[in-house]
């Protein structure tokens, strides 16, 4: 049961909500506090696009403890059009093969159980190729 | 407009700010249920395929998706809104809001009410009364009522057929920020037993023949028959009209009955496509109508929930629509967006398979 952790991190999880720094501008996710490009103090709250592509992916057939229902399943590196890099499973792929630089969209998703049938659910991220 | 005390008219006047719908991908098509349950025997059947969630999808995700397309349109601060309310019979929880994970989601929470609503098929219309009344008392500037299912049908029964998930989201605000004005709304309810689930059942169960003219057909019609005369209206007033859809026949039936052409209730009419989306299944008609409807253009929609009841909007479309539909996906896009899927990939994604 790690409910306090799923709770702190729902903000970020469920709707791409990183931070800004003030100093420099760059975009942050995950949220750290602190500036990766001017080590600034970055604590301004940022809502990504959720816009992104493809930049690596792999299928997983053998899935860990918690995901075993969901397989096979593809998880991506997706480069932000803000300019992080967020590891996400991709979902709504249909017959669609998976390539690098596709573009894709961030959806919230069921991500899974925290436990058994009686634990809390939890939400998060994914990603889907761009609709429209 | 004559006077009538029945009527549910909020003081101050409010209308539809914003809306968006939501479809998940994959399709199972009715034949497919026939194939296993009736050795194929197509004739006669419902609908065409029906809308299936895929393995991470549930009433809260899909209703994340929709309000944020509402909101896209809208485009107000999520902080100004004061409401979420959910209708739904498949909530994911049977005791935790879905309501408050979407209001995170969107940004709306901490300052805002929020509550799941039921009342099988008619839920999601009566979370927009009730936005109307928060709205219309000046209590709230804007109220997010939303009516999203991922219905279940139990192996085998004609509901199988159907009962399908999608939905949709309506941000309600003043009337004169809306892109459609709701004039007024009517409820008809009485205690019909048409179709109930019991509390610990998966399934639902139905009263056979005792679904259509006691139960929809009856309330739907005195519904829409008592919304216009107290609007003085008829049917030749409404460029469009949707009525519950859960299956083709019924809305097609019901719209004969009360004087509407197959024309005008065309682009609402999509569980030939999609299915039955129980609380989703009026409201997204609306979306899929207010996709094409112009300014000026008068809506009638009745929704309803067994059990049983009917909720009536007399609805007219402002100019502010033209310059805010596109800014969302519409619901002939995620209709368009489409997988088929067989009786075993419908199977594992309603959980018809046991892991352990
Ligand atoms: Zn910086």
């Amino acid at each position: 049961m790690e409910i306090p952790r799923h709770w702190r991190l729902k903000q970020q999880r469920y709707g791409l909500v990183g931070e800004v720094c003030p100093h420099c501008q760059v975009k942050v996710f995950p949220p750290r506090d602190v500036c990766p490009n001017c080590g600034g103090e970055a604590r301004t709250p940022y809502t990504f696009s959720g816009r992104g592509e493809v930049y690596s992916y792999t299928t997983i057939y053998e899935a860990p403890a918690g995901f075993e229902d969901k397989a096979p399943y593809t998880v991506a590196l997706v480069k932000l059009e803000e300019g992080p890099l967020v590891t996400a499973q991709l979902t709504d792929l249909g017959d669609k093969p998976v390539e690098i630089g596709m573009p894709v969209e961030m959806v919230t998703r069921r991500l899974r159980q925290d436990g058994d049938d009686r634990s809390i659910l939890i939400y998060g991220y994914k990603f889907r190729p761009v609709m429209n | 407009m004559t006077e009538n005390k029945t009527l549910l008219k909020p003081s101050r006047p409010v209308g539809i700010v914003g809306y968006g719908a939501y479809v998940p991908r994959y399709r199972l098509p009715a034949k497919e249920v026939a194939r296993m349950w009736t050795g194929g025997r197509a004739a006669g059947l419902p609908i065409k395929e029906k809308a299936v969630p895929g393995l991470d999808e549930d009433v809260i995700t899909m209703s994340i998706e929709a309000a944020r397309n509402a909101m896209k349109r809208a485009e107000i601060d999520p902080a100004e809104i004061r409401a979420v309310w959910i209708g739904s019979e498949s909530h994911p929880y049977a005791v935790k809001p879905s309501s408050t994970i979407v209001a995170e989601a969107i940004g709306a929470a901490p300052h805002v009410q929020a509550a799941d609503m039921e009342f099988a098929c008619k839920a999601g219309t009566e979370a927009m009364v009730m936005a109307m009344g928060l709205v219309g008392s000046s209590m709230a500037r804007y109220a997010l009522a939303i009516g999203m299912d991922t219905a279940q049908g139990k192996p085998g029964d004609a509901l199988e057929y159907t009962a399908a998930a999608g939905g949709a989201a309506f941000i309600i605000g003043p009337a004169e920020e809306s892109l459609a004005v709701i004039n007024a709304s009517y409820s008809f309810v009485t205690d019909t037993p048409d179709f109930w689930r019991r509390e610990h059942q998966i399934y639902p169960e139905h009263g056979q023949r005792f679904t259509g003219d006691p139960a929809y057909f009856r309330h739907i019609t005195e519904a829409g028959k008592t919304l216009m005369e107290a609007a003085g209206t008829s049917a030749k007033d409404y460029a469009w009209a949707i009525f519950h859809q859960p299956n083709t026949k019924f809305p097609q039936k019901a719209a004969q009955m009360l004087g509407f052409s197959p024309e005008q209730i065309a682009p609402g009419l999509l569980s030939p496509v999609i299915g039955n989306t129980y609380a989703g299944a009026a409201i997204i008609g609306l979306t899929a109508t207010l996709d094409i409807a112009r300014p000026g253009d008068r809506i009638l929609v009745v929704s309803f929930g067994s059990g049983a009841g009917s909720d009536a909007f007399d609805i007219v479309v402002t100019d502010k629509l033209l310059e805010r539909r596109d800014k969302a996906l519409k619901t002939q896009d995620y209709i368009a967006r489409r997988t088929e899927i067989d009786y075993a990939a419908y199977a594992r994604y309603r959980g018809k398979i046991r892991m352990k």
